[in-house]
Parts: structure tokens; sequence; C-alpha cells
């Protein structure tokens, strides 16, 4: 049971509301159902981690929580008020800010054209580039990564220092509520320690974060709770203290079918 | 920055860059001065620089008053058209129609004037209402199919260039339109658009006016940021709220008003128009522009670049005869200053984009 000294205590479920909750949405796509009565709650200054395999309904749940999707059924609240997303520009202007695997940046353009796309600070029409480059040094700098120079192009970071510029832009930009999908997938073990870092100074500063990750490693490290996502439907809900790594594995690798599967590799390995 | 580090051994997982302890984390820096020269407009600059000292070395007529008027007139139209399609290009889309545009908004407003009888300035209101709505089909035509704009606008020119020559015909029955001096409102309109200080054509204001509009644009505001968000990442663009789709048809109605403008020009300064004016010129405009900085691919590209490589391209075009060149070879040396700006480009985005680790 590795106690991570990083995790502050999470807080008390029973007082607070939380700041985005979805009960029992349902989204079918034709005669898909991507998702079924699923479940979830994020709290300010919690990271609920959401895992699943690939074609457990993960996009199809980040889709519905950032407003592209409209659920079919169920209901999805902001402090306890069920609201409706029209557009994902909608869920943004509501505090719920998407980062997605394939980050939405310009490789070519600088650091701070990036920042700052679409929602460039103006006078007259035009950009206020000194004080964009003043901020955007200033935001990384409060997550601890050292922009020396806010001109570079943002293609010149490594993949982990741009998933923080984009996770920095939405907490810039009023967050309360960050949702990343597979925010490590892509990268390296070190690049990840980056981003995981990054997500728990998101955490710290009161945002609530959903963190989706079909890698439990990494949602153990910085997960204040865990759900379950399988074939589109909540499998299993679990606290921080319910719960330990392999248990996480275990049950996300679907307990029985991952022994099925030591079985079967390990006859195979005697056979070959 | 430990520059003896080998590269990242295969099969490695993508792995952070070797570096100096826990500074691993923080952005690469290139040096400023470095970054300065390499900027696409220092690189046209320089070359434009030593094509005006050589030129001048071997005749020294081409930098007298009446030489720099002579290669000032070709560059000033041909960067009015660069500076739009330089911004086009910017936004990742290619126009091949703004060449037979500059024919047809001529056109139109030439027989606009003589066949309906129209006051000079109605006419070149018409012709611009003409252009835009060019410009726009095109836009919201590559928008909507998400077709590649060089056959949208292929197709475009081809309808054009096909009109201008059937419409004139039927109308006039000849091939060139003429006598729109005599209609009223021409003397004012000559003024803007036609009159010349000494040898300096009026043409040469519109351009250095526009150029540090379209810098100022791009550099400097918002629509800017878009035009190179749009080229570098147009999905990332909408995902975080660009109105991507104005954006890009603005930009295609900004090339066809370029079109508009030159062709104004023309038929103001000669008083006629002609079926054959401005084919073949598109390529011309995407030559200064690529000159000048701008990636084919989008997402990169500098008015002022393009307006320098309208420069060059003005220079060579004047200067080859005043040296004794044979100007046939003229086409053959804009092949390859073009082959030039490319490779360099190249190498410019290559270092740009390294990370130095």
């Amino acid at each position: 049971m590795s106690e991570n000294p990083a995790l502050t205590a999470p807080p008390d479920h029973a007082t607070t509301t939380p700041v985005l909750e979805v009960r029992a949405i349902t989204k079918s796509f034709g005669r898909v159902t991507a998702l079924r009565d699923v479940t979830c709650a994020v709290r300010e200054g919690e990271v609920t981690c959401v895992l699943g395999d690939n074609g457990a309904g993960k996009s199809t749940f980040i889709k519905t929580l950032s407003g592209y999707h409209a659920p079919d059924s169920g209901e999805m609240l902001i402090d306890g008020e069920p609201v409706r997303f029209s557009s994902p520009r909608d869920a943004l202007d509501r505090g719920i800010a998407t980062v997605y695997q394939d980050l939405a940046i310009a490789p070519l353009m600088p650091v701070w054209r990036n920042f700052f796309l679409g929602s460039e600070p103006t006078r007259l029409g035009m950009i206020r580039t000194r004080e964009a480059k003043r901020i955007v040094v200033e935001e990384m700098a409060k997550m601890g990564i050292s922009v020396r120079d806010p001109d570079q192009p943002i293609g010149t970071m490594s993949g982990g220092e741009r998933q923080c510029v984009a996770i920095a832009r939405a907490v810039y930009f009023g967050a309360r509520v960050l949702i990343l999908d597979e925010p490590t997938a892509a990268l390296g073990v070190r690049q990840s320690g980056v981003v995981l870092k990054y997500v728990m100074r998101a955490r710290e500063r009161g945002l609530g974060v959903i963190f989706i990750t079909h890698n439990p490693n990494h949602a153990y490290l910085v997960g204040d709770h865990f759900v379950l996502l399988k074939r589109g439907q909540t499998v299993s809900d679990m606290t921080r203290e319910e719960t330990t790594l392999r248990g996480l594995a275990q049950e996300m690798a679907g307990g029985a079918e991952l022994e099925a599967l030591e079985h079967e590799l390990g006859r195979a390995a005697q056979t070959a | 920055m430990s520059a003896a580090a080998p590269a990242s051994a295969p099969g490695a997982p993508p792995a952070p860059p070797p570096s100096d302890g826990d500074k691993d984390d923080r952005l690469v820096s290139v040096g400023r001065v470095r970054r300065l020269l390499m900027t696409p407009e220092v690189g046209a600059g320089s070359a434009a620089v030593l094509v005006f000292v050589g030129f001048t070395l071997v005749s020294p007529v081409f930098a007298s008053q009446a030489g720099l008027a002579n290669f000032l007139d070709p560059a000033a139209t041909m960067g009015i058209m660069a500076i739009a399609v330089a911004l086009l290009m910017i936004g990742g889309e290619f126009d091949l129609s703004t060449g037979v545009l500059t024919g047809s908004t001529a056109l139109v407003t030439a027989l606009a004037v003589t066949e309906l009888n129209m006051n000079v300035w109605l006419g070149i209101l018409l012709s611009l209402g003409f252009a835009l709505a060019v410009g726009a089909v095109n836009g919201v035509m590559v928008h909507l199919t998400k077709l590649p704009s060089f056959i949208v606008t292929l197709g475009m020119m081809f309808v054009l260039w096909g009109l201008n020559y059937a419409v004139t015909q039927r109308l006039t029955g000849q091939v060139t339109v003429s006598g729109v001096r005599q209609y009223s409102g021409y003397d004012s309109a000559r003024a803007l658009f036609g009159s010349a200080v000494g040898p300096f054509q009026v043409s040469l204001v519109w351009w250095l006016l526009l150029t540090a509009v379209g810098a100022i644009v791009l550099l400097k505001s918002r629509w800017g940021n878009w035009i190179f968000a749009l080229g570098g990442n147009s999905d990332a663009a909408r995902a975080v709220g660009v109105p991507v789709m104005r954006v890009r048809v603005g930009l295609f109605m900004t090339t066809a008003a370029a079109a508009w403008l030159v062709g104004t020009l023309t038929v103001i300064r000669y008083g006629n128009a002609t079926v054959t004016s401005g084919i073949g010129l598109e390529f011309y405009f995407i030559i200064a522009a690529v000159i000048g900085g701008c990636l084919l691919t989008g997402g990169a590209g500098s008015v002022i670049g393009a307006s320098i490589g309208a420069l060059i391209f003005g220079m060579v075009q004047q200067g080859m005869p005043l040296v004794g060149l044979p100007s046939e070879f003229f086409r053959t040396i804009l092949g390859l200053v073009l082959l030039a700006a490319v490779l360099v480009n190249l190498w410019i985005k290559k270092r740009a984009m390294k990370v130095t680790s």
C-alpha cells in the first residue's frame, strides 16, 4: 500500500456538493449503446479517475461531459443544478474544460499564441502581446515549469510540456473542472511524471479533475476515487481507501479474465 | 544542453531529452539573434539586397530614378497580390483563380462602364462586388466540401477564363474593351488608381500601405492569430472557439479583393481591359509568397516577406535585359530563385523545430 505523500485528504463527500456530477447517463448511436447508466462525480480539489479499456466508452463519456454529445437520458449537474450543454463552447463557458489527447495546438506557432488562441487579450482589436507573453510565463511558473522564451514554437516542447501548456491554459481561462483525455498515453515514463505532477498542482489549486486513462498505475498515483467503465457501464466506483493498485489493475483487466489470460499465456509459454 | 549526448537509442521509449539534473522540463532556448537571422524576412531581404547590388554594379542605371520606377512598377501589382496570397497560404489554402480574376475584374469594370454607360466609380464598385462573390464562393466551397482548395480554385480559374472570353466577345465582338476614359467619374478614379508622381505609379502607394496593413493584421490582431492557427491546425483552432469558417472564407475574399484592386489599377491606368490579361499570373503570386517564406503546408509565413518576394520578382524581371542577360531566361531564373527559397525555408523550418538537447 504505497501511500503517496502528495495526496492531501480529499474533501468530505458527505458535506460538499460535487462541482460536476452525471447521474445514470445513457448514450446510444444507432443500435450501439455506448454508455448505459453511467454515474460519476467530481468535487473541488479532487481527482476522479475514469478507467477503461479500449471500447469501454471513455471517448463517448468525455464527449458527453464536454458538450459534444447530449446524453439520451440521465442528468448532468453543475454545483447540484441540472444543466444541458448546447456545445463544447457552452461547457467551456460553464468552466468545464477538456484537454484532448491529440493536443489542440498548432506546432509552428509560438507558445504564447497557442496559449491564448481563441481568447486573445486585445485592446482596440490588437493583441496585447507583451501582456500575453508575461501571463504565459507566470501561469507556467505557477505550475512549476519555467518558460524562458514564450516566442518558442510550441512544437519544440516535449509532449509532456505541451500537455502542461494545454492544462495551464484551461486553468487560466477559469476552468473549474478539467477533463483530461489520456494525457499520459503517448508519453514516456518521465514525461508522464511531469504531467501527473501537474495534475496534482491543478488539484491543489482547487480544481476538480476527471482523469481518463487506461493505465491503473498512473491513475493510482493521483486519483481520489476511481470509476471503472466496461462496455459502456460503470462496473465499480471506489474511493482510494477502498482499493489498492493491485486491486485496481485486477479490476480493470477484469479479474477472472486476467487470471484466465495469465493461465493461457503461461501454458503457451510452456508448450513453446 | 548536452550536445555530445547521442540520440535516444532505437527501441527506447519517447525519452525525455538527456539533460542536466532537474532542468529537463524547461523550454529549450534558441538564441534571439540566431532566431532573427532565421526569419524568412531576413533571408528574402538579404537576397533582395544581393540582387539589387548585383544589377547595380553591372548596370548603374538600375539604381537611377527611372531604373527604380521601372522595377517597382511590376513589383507593386505583384506585391499587392502576394500579400493576400501569403495570408491565404499561411491559412493553409491556395487560390489559383487569382490571376484570371485580375483580368475578370478589369473586364467587369470596363464592360459595365462602356456597355451600360455607367459611372466609372459604379463600375468599380460593381466589380468589387463581383470579386467578393467569387472569393466567397471559393471559400465556402472549400470550407463545406473540404476539397483541396487547389482543385476548387482551379475550377474557378477555368470558369472565369472562359467567361472573360465569351462574355466580352458576345457583348463587344472584340477581345479588348476600350474607351473607359470617356466616361464620367474617370478623372477622380484615375487620381486614386491611375496617377503617377514622376515615373512612380500610385500602385506603389497601395502596395506599401497594404504591406503595412497586412503585416499588422497578421502579427498583431487576433485575426492574424487565427490565420496562423487555421493553417497550423484547423481542428485545434475550432476546438478553442476560433470562427474557422469566417476566417477561411474571409481569406479567399481578401485574395479576390486584392485581385479586384490590381484589375482596377490596370483598367483605370490604361483605360481598357483585355481578355488575356492576368492569365498565368497566379503562379507568380504564389512564387513571391514562397520566396518570402510561406510554407505550402500553411501555418507559417510572412506578409513583409511576400512583399520582398514581389520586389525580387520585379528586380529580376526588369534587371535581366538591363544587364545584358537574355530575358527569355526570366522564367528559368525565377524558377531557380523559387527552388533556392524553398530549400532555405525548409532548412529554417527544421532549425526552428529542432529540440536542442
